[in-house]
């Protein structure tokens, strides 16, 4: 092999500084989980559906609602346990999940994607945080 | 099968001519013609059946005779100001209104005459999305963000509207209106019951869907102390719409276009 000493050389430079992130976060310890503030029990004993459920698909769930209440008119959710509630963000979801920044925003913000739900609707207990 | 070229060249012949005679009898049949034009004038049988086979067809009946006895009244637009959220940016250029008042001969532009009943002169008139029957708003919109409902009121879904301004071109009664700044500082007090909007989305008067789904009637009929707006359904016979309609003359915006503009005024 000709010039095999830098070749080799610059390879290792070339692995280090690809595999640098790697080094730098070392020691470092992972992301916290994201400590959420749950409603007091008293409110409502659950969630319009299953907590594995609302975790994984609660964005899906709050899509169909919009789309079902503004364009199908149709105001009420029957969940998989036969409850109803109304279709309704800040009267169902916020009235026990009451605070965004203690609940929602905590997920969103270690998640880092960034919902537009208040450049509209308004928080009903914290009107000034919204925007 | 054996073709030469000579015999695929007649038979290419022969269907180009079969084809072309087939677009010709569509050009030339009566029944097509009657439709495009009865459907660009916006009576067309499906818009009449759609309308009749509907439970219900929300319309307004605006009595000017009582309306204009209060020229500086605006408590309507003051309940629909509040009710909705519509901001107040303090100028004309970048106006948000869902009813707003116009004076009676710009109103009616295909109505007037040279003399004109003088109790209606410089007298302002309240307009409003007319929601229409046959919405030139929807059809041009590319996003579905407005669309007619069963029961007539052309709705907006502002999650869905990219703010083009389609609809704004499109609508002859100037009712849409753009947000061109963030609305949110320029309301003066927030009704949590009802999202503002953003910069960048279209808005109109919906008749109220929120409150009529509510069994509620819009907030500015509610807010009229004249009694001068009447809401209601247009198929039931028994509605005090339709037993206004009958019993006195009505007028509406530029029917001339087609649109069939559901709010009536009696004059």
């Amino acid at each position: 092999m000709y010039d095999s000493g830098k070749i080799i050389v610059g390879l290792i430079i070339f692995v280090g500084l690809f595999t640098s992130p790697f080094w730098y976060d070392a020691n470092s310890k992972a992301g916290e989980k994201p400590d959420l503030v749950l409603p007091a029990k008293e409110n409502q004993k659950a969630c319009v559906e299953s907590a594995a459920f609302m975790r994984s698909s609660h964005m899906v769930l709050l899509n169909d609602w919009r789309n079902e209440f503004v364009r199908e008119n149709v105001t009420t959710y029957t969940s998989s346990n036969g409850k109803t509630y109304d279709m309704s963000l800040t009267n169902t979801c916020m009235n026990c999940h009451s605070n965004s920044s203690q609940f929602c925003d905590r997920c969103h913000t270690y998640m880092d994607v960034s919902p537009y739900c208040w450049d509209c609707h308004i928080e009903p207990n914290n009107p000034e945080s919204s925007k | 099968m054996n073709i030469d070229r000579r015999k695929f060249f007649k038979i290419l012949g022969f269907s180009t001519i079969g084809l072309a005679a087939g677009k010709l009898s569509n050009i030339y049949s009566k029944n097509k013609v009657v439709k495009f034009i009865s459907k660009t004038a916006g009576s067309s049988k499906e818009f009449i059946s759609k309308r009749i086979l509907a439970k219900k067809r929300y319309a307004m009946v605006v009595d000017l005779r009582k309306c204009i006895s209060q020229q500086g009244c605006t408590k309507c637009i003051d309940a629909c100001n509040r009710t909705h959220n519509i901001p107040d940016f303090g100028e004309d250029k970048d106006e948000i209104k869902w009813i707003w008042k116009e004076p009676y001969e710009n109103t009616f532009v295909d109505q007037e005459n040279f003399y004109m009943t003088e109790k209606y002169n410089d007298k302002m008139v309240p307009v409003f999305c007319n929601n229409c029957d046959n919405p030139p708003c929807v059809n041009v919109c590319p996003t579905q963000a407005t669309w007619q409902r069963d029961d007539g009121i052309v709705m907006m879904d502002w999650h869905r509207c990219i703010g083009c301004r389609y609809c704004m071109a499109a609508c002859p009664y100037g009712s849409r209106s753009f947000n061109w700044r963030d609305p949110r500082p320029f309301i003066k007090n927030i009704n949590p019951d009802f999202p503002t909007r953003m910069k960048g989305v279209v808005e109109k008067c919906t008749f109220c869907d929120e409150r009529v789904s509510q069994g509620l009637s819009p907030a500015c009929v509610e807010a009229c102390t004249e009694k001068a707006m009447v809401f209601g359904n247009l198929n039931d016979s028994e509605s005090e719409v339709r037993q206004l309609l009958k019993e006195n003359f009505s007028i509406r915006r530029k029917p001339g276009l087609g649109t069939n503009p559901e709010i009536y005024y009696l004059v």
